[in-house]
């Protein structure tokens, strides 16, 4: 019991000591310029009572932590989410009823929020369809892709360097980015055939790497770091949104004889993101009901059986990378349109690690999951703005706290009940 | 007699410095249940990886109904008709025991991207006779009611059954399992038995064994090879196996 004792009260010391050796130096000292000198001077008392404060509320906590939890352990606990609740969240049936829900919050939403609401709202859905797109390499095949950027990257500049140099319009250029995407994920998709886990994780982070540098220093073609500006929005049906058309084009508000609105254009943008994301979820669902979704599942799961049972693996990877680039090409040139600016500097490699992000957050296989983590990502950096430099603080805890008490995910996929007899 | 569907003369397969396999011959008549036999180490699962393709034999042919299949890779040995279980059930694990069955019959059905897309009725047509012919193989093998469990959770014995109708969904000639019997307990042994027997006779399965269950591996077979150290040393009916000097003298040791 005593030596007990003696072990806390140490372990309480140096806990103490440590709070004040890393907080005096990082919080109660300041550093001012004088002149061309930097002086160093304490902070203020008021910070200096805090970190002694904090010391000595470690010590004593450390010191009765046993007490102290085994005394928690005694008050209420919060009613647990019963287990058939959860279950019932992730039936695919009631995954279905929540997108339709989704869906129609999410045609009336733009006609109700602010203009910079809606904007939000459209780059959340462009992380969405990122997500998906991911999630079939990622989630379903379970091929590690660090690269994913490097695809989103070719589908903008596809778009951007047709419109530039050939005047094309957004929606004959889409199918064309996404080709592109599709054939670069492809072209991947060979030299990493023998590679699994951390190997494929390398060899795709230095592909995205490689697309990026590529795109700045072929300056003749790309315009090198500055990028490619003044892109062609989309257009419905021929019709333009800006204020003044383009010569032999029309503008919306001239067309219907209302007065120009800045907010209409923001809307139409949401309003094709949406439609993107709409068709990316229907084709990915099929998808996951067709034989080739169930492969790339079973191939997660075990490549040698796959081969022993007559699938061909090359087929099947390449067949992920491939349809999963693709989605990320539409992505692109819709965000190329959207900006109507591309530069290398968009496709780094954090955009990699949050579209990652987003598809372990949602829950690997999972859509309405990549759907909440998509809002959840991008939503909370710019809800806490206020916090201004403590975001990406708060930001890092709230994964990491995530993968301790969920690492499934916010919706875990579950496996669709199937019918034997019809 | 029927005709030999898998000969294989003079297969060797050499790791390095060692020699694994060294010489071995086998004729695999059809529709029969042949047993291979041998110690621990002897090369069994070896020759088992030479003619699935998962190793390329470093000498020797391998023909299947008289065509040469040694160098091919594993898959495409398995779409000509060869199929195989393996010592450690290698199920897809969280996918469901219906799942498992759908996917090995990928080859067989509609994989035409818009058709699926679509639902086209051919590809509904397709589907439902993959599903028909899963739930079938799931009464065969006694699962019907865990079509619905993620294969990972099943018990031992039923993983094992389930891997045996995985591998009949890809309509195969030849069925190797690769010690089937292991961990299983005396009455599932029983209902293997009497599975391997439905295989041979209802489905006109041809089975190369491994087992080291020698009750069920004399009941059942119709020919067996031992193999020690990698070479062929016996092989003959049960009875033959049985009586055979050299066999009791690798298994029991020199008296």
């Amino acid at each position: 019991m005593s030596s007990a004792i003696t072990k806390n009260l140490k372990t309480a010391f140096f806990s103490a000591l440590l709070v004040v050796a890393v907080a005096y130096p990082v919080l109660g000292l300041k550093l001012t310029t004088v002149g061309i000198k930097l002086e160093v001077h304490n902070a203020s008392p008021a910070v200096l009572w805090t970190i002694a404060g904090c010391a000595i509320a470690m010590f004593f906590w450390q010191l009765f932590r046993d007490q102290i939890s085994s005394a928690w352990s005694h008050a209420p606990k919060l009613p647990a989410v019963p287990s058939k609740a959860t279950n019932f969240l992730t039936l695919p049936s009631t995954q279905r009823w929540i997108i339709l829900g989704l869906v129609v919050v999410a045609l009336a939403w733009p006609f109700f929020g602010s203009r910079g609401a809606v904007d939000i709202a459209t780059l959340i859905l462009i992380y969405v369809m990122l997500g998906l797109g991911l999630n079939i390499v990622v989630g379903l095949a379970g091929l590690l892709d660090l690269g994913y950027v490097g695809f989103y990257a070719v589908g903008a500049y596809s778009y951007a360097l047709l419109s530039h140099y050939y005047g094309l319009g957004f929606w004959v250029c889409l199918p064309i980015a996404g080709l592109m995407a599709a054939f670069f994920g492809f072209i991947l998709g060979f030299p990493v055939l023998r590679l699994r886990g951390d190997y494929l994780a390398i060899v795709t982070l230095g592909f995205g790497e490689i697309i990026r540098i590529l795109l700045r220093n072929m300056t003749e073609l790309t315009g090198g770091p500055n990028g490619i500006s003044n892109i062609d929005k989309p257009t419905l049906f021929g019709l333009s949104f800006e204020r003044k058309a383009a010569e032999g084009m029309q503008t919306f508000h001239e067309f219907f004889g209302t007065a120009y609105q800045s907010i209409n254009k923001v809307i139409f943008l949401y309003l094709i993101a949406l439609l993107l994301v709409l068709v990316t979820l229907f084709v990915i669902n099929r998808l996951l009901r067709m034989p080739i979704g169930r492969a790339w599942e079973a191939l997660r799961e075990d490549e040698i059986a796959c081969r022993a049972l007559g699938m061909n693996p090359t087929v099947i990877k390449l067949s992920a990378f491939t349809l999963g680039a693709s989605f990320a090409g539409f992505a692109g040139s819709f965000f190329a349109a959207r900006q109507g600016l591309v530069t290398p500097e968009s496709f780094t490699f954090i955009e990699s690690a949050i579209i990652l992000a987003i598809v372990v957050l949602g829950g690997m296989g999972s859509q309405l999951g990549v759907i909440l983590a998509a809002i959840v990502m991008i939503l909370l950096p710019e809800l806490m703005r206020e916090f201004s430099e403590y975001r990406m603080l708060f930001f890092g805890a709230l994964m990491v706290m995530m993968m301790i008490w969920r690492p499934q995910g916010l919706l875990p996929m579950q496996r669709p009940h199937l019918e034997l007899k019809q | 007699m029927s005709r030999p569907i898998l000969e294989v003369s003079g297969l060797s397969m050499r790791f390095g410095g060692l020699l694994a396999v060294n010489g071995v011959n086998l004729s695999v008549q059809e529709k029969q249940v042949v047993s291979m036999i041998g110690p621990n180490g002897a090369g069994k699962t070896t020759v088992f990886n030479c003619l699935t393709g998962f190793y390329q034999p470093t000498s020797g042919s391998i023909r299947l109904n008289g065509e040469q299949i040694e160098g091919l890779p594993g898959h495409k040995i398995a779409r000509k008709g060869v199929v195989r279980t393996f010592q450690n059930v290698r199920l897809f694990k969280d996918m469901t025991a219906v799942e498992n069955l759908l996917v090995a019959q990928h080859r067989h059905l509609n994989t035409n991207f818009l058709a699926g897309l679509f639902k086209t009725p051919a590809f509904r047509k397709s589907e439902r006779e993959a599903m028909d012919y899963a739930a079938h193989w799931l009464e065969q093998v006694n699962l019907t009611e865990f079509a619905n469990r993620p294969a990972g959770t099943l018990a031992y014995g039923q993983q094992r059954r389930l891997e045996i109708a995985r591998c009949m969904m890809t309509r195969p000639s030849i069925l190797m399992l690769d010690e089937p019997a292991a961990g299983l307990n005396p009455r599932e042994t029983d209902d293997l038995k009497a599975l391997i027997g439905v295989l041979r006779d209802q489905h006109n399965v041809t089975v190369l064994l491994i087992e080291h269950d020698m009750k069920l591996v004399m009941s059942i077979s119709d020919h067996i090879f031992v193999i020690n150290q990698g070479t062929p040393l016996a092989d003959g009916t049960p009875e033959q196996i049985r009586d055979n000097p050299d066999v009791i003298k690798a298994y029991l040791g020199e008296a």
